[in-house]
């Protein structure tokens, strides 16, 4: 059955002191969809992700995965190391300073071969043809794969994030500002490597940006957060091109044309 | 009428309340009825400003109804876009619905065989490929520009890349904003006859053309749309 949702979220509220960060938030994410939540700085959009995917839990409200076996699982009460072990595996996180999730002390290779031991695989020889493999669908050269990642670009080192995530085949990932913080060119290539991964590996994802040219080049739905309430949310096209809510109206009318 | 209903439209009205010009509310559309028949080609005729390319985008999804109902036959039922969750839209333009908008909205880096290849439904890679390139051909694009990214490309070669990517899916009902707006004689005669082509296989085709040869060539019947008055 494809009507099932991978991920579902009911009534997310989470206050930072008085500070609302997000307010009965509902979300559902259908498999291979990808789904935008953008707003301003502080808008609660990655709050909602770090609450989505359990790195940080609700004052109220529940989330629920599907895994594989369509068994049903309450992120914020299923024990820490099944957690843990769906974030090695059937779940990625992509951040935007992707020296959050490098080691920046091991190879280009060993960072994504490590992530392919942590789900299991024990074979070298494997490993690494997998990992060269990887680098190149990332467009990182082969012969890098034993370099370290302080010798590469911010660009390469995103893109390097990207392999490490997917070396796994996770059917679910979370993204926070992936292009934040690039040149235009890099972002271009990073959005465009982006868009052609998630539709070939029918990945889910959940993409935290400002950019609503990024998330209308890659969502399918798009959920607008302004002071942790979803102010309005559906078809991407539908709310960037006849945005309904005020601020939905003021956010598109304020990207600047080219 | 024998032709299966394709499409259809009851009293559908759009309204666009501008909360940034203190609430204004611009009443575009009301009470539009329109059905089309699969083989069948209504233009959308009136002035500019009349809101014809706000009814097709409505008709699209692109623009959300605020009252009526637009029916899609789509896998063998009546699916009402004006109500539908996104997830059916989405479906629904995947597989039944499809749009050529009046501009190409381009995606950096991607060539144009790719952009058009990509909208092959139901194809495999290869196969998605040899159709975008004998469309691309037929619309007298070179075959040396195939490989590149149509962001530099002229206005006329855009709207026939946009035309490709619009055909290729072989949609069962085809929306078209003004296919013919930047092309010349030649070209144009060539999207006429792909529309000709597209009737005779049963697609249902709604489309604005301001050419009135064009129109007169491809529209069997003609829908007015007429401007609302201004609300005092």
């Amino acid at each position: 059955m494809t009507d099932d949702t991978l991920l579902s979220a009911r009534g997310l509220s989470l206050h930072f002191g008085k500070i609302p960060a997000l307010e009965s938030v509902d979300a559902d994410l259908w498999p291979g969809e990808v789904l935008a939540v953008v707003g301003e700085s502080g808008s609660g959009k990655t709050t909602l992700l770090n609450v989505l995917s359990g790195r940080m839990h609700p004052d109220s409200g529940t989330v629920w995965y599907r895994d594989p076996h369509r068994r049903l699982h309450d992120v914020h009460t299923m024990p820490a190391p099944a957690l843990r072990a769906l974030h090695r595996s059937d779940w990625g996180y992509i951040h935007q300073n992707p020296r959050d999730n490098l080691r920046m002390s091991v190879s280009a290779g060993g960072n994504v071969g490590e992530r392919l031991m942590a789900a299991g695989n024990r074979h070298y020889g494997n490993i690494r043809a997998e990992a060269i493999d990887w680098l190149t669908q990332v467009e990182i050269d082969a012969d890098r794969v034993d370099d370290m990642p302080r010798t590469f670009s911010g660009g390469m080192l995103q893109r390097l994030q990207i392999a490490r995530t997917l070396v796994t085949h996770p059917r679910l990932v979370f993204m926070d500002e992936p292009t934040g913080g690039l040149d235009v060119s890099v972002q271009a290539r990073l959005l465009d490597l982006i868009r052609s991964l998630v539709a070939r590996l029918d990945i889910a994802v959940v993409l935290v940006t400002h950019d609503l040219a990024v998330a209308r080049l890659l969502a399918h739905r798009i959920m607008v957060m302004q002071r942790g309430v979803v102010v309005e949310s559906g078809l991407t096209d539908q709310v960037l091109d006849d945005p309904q809510h005020a601020y939905t109206q003021l956010l598109v009318s304020s990207v600047l044309q080219v | 009428m024998t032709a299966k209903l394709m499409l259809r439209v009851e009293a559908l009205s759009k309204q666009f309340t501008l909360h940034l010009r203190g609430g204004l509310r611009l009443e575009v559309l009301h009470g539009i009825d329109l059905a089309v028949h699969a083989g069948e080609c209504v233009a959308l005729a009136g002035p500019s400003g009349a809101g014809k390319s706000t009814l097709l985008r409505s008709l699209y999804g692109n623009y959300r109804a605020d009252a009526g109902r637009i029916l899609v036959r789509h896998d063998g039922a009546m699916v009402d876009l004006a109500t539908a969750p996104p997830r059916t839209v989405v479906q629904v333009r995947a597989k039944t619905l499809g749009y050529v908008s009046q501009f190409l909205r381009v995606v950096p880096r991607v060539s144009a065989i790719d952009i058009v290849a990509e909208a092959a439904r139901g194809l495999p890679p290869e196969a998605a490929h040899t159709a975008a390139a004998s469309l691309l051909h037929r619309l007298n694009i070179a075959p040396r520009l195939h490989a590149l990214p149509p962001a530099t490309f002229s206005g006329g070669e855009q709207q026939r890349i946009n035309l490709a990517r619009g055909f290729i899916g072989g949609h069962p009902v085809l929306l078209l904003d003004e296919p013919t707006a930047s092309l010349d004689a030649e070209n144009r005669d060539i999207v006429i006859a792909m529309i000709a082509e597209a009737k005779a296989r049963g697609v249902a085709i709604v489309g604005i053309f301001h050419d009135a040869a064009v129109r007169s060539r491809v529209a069997d019947r003609l829908l007015h749309v007429t401007p609302l008055q201004d609300a005092a």
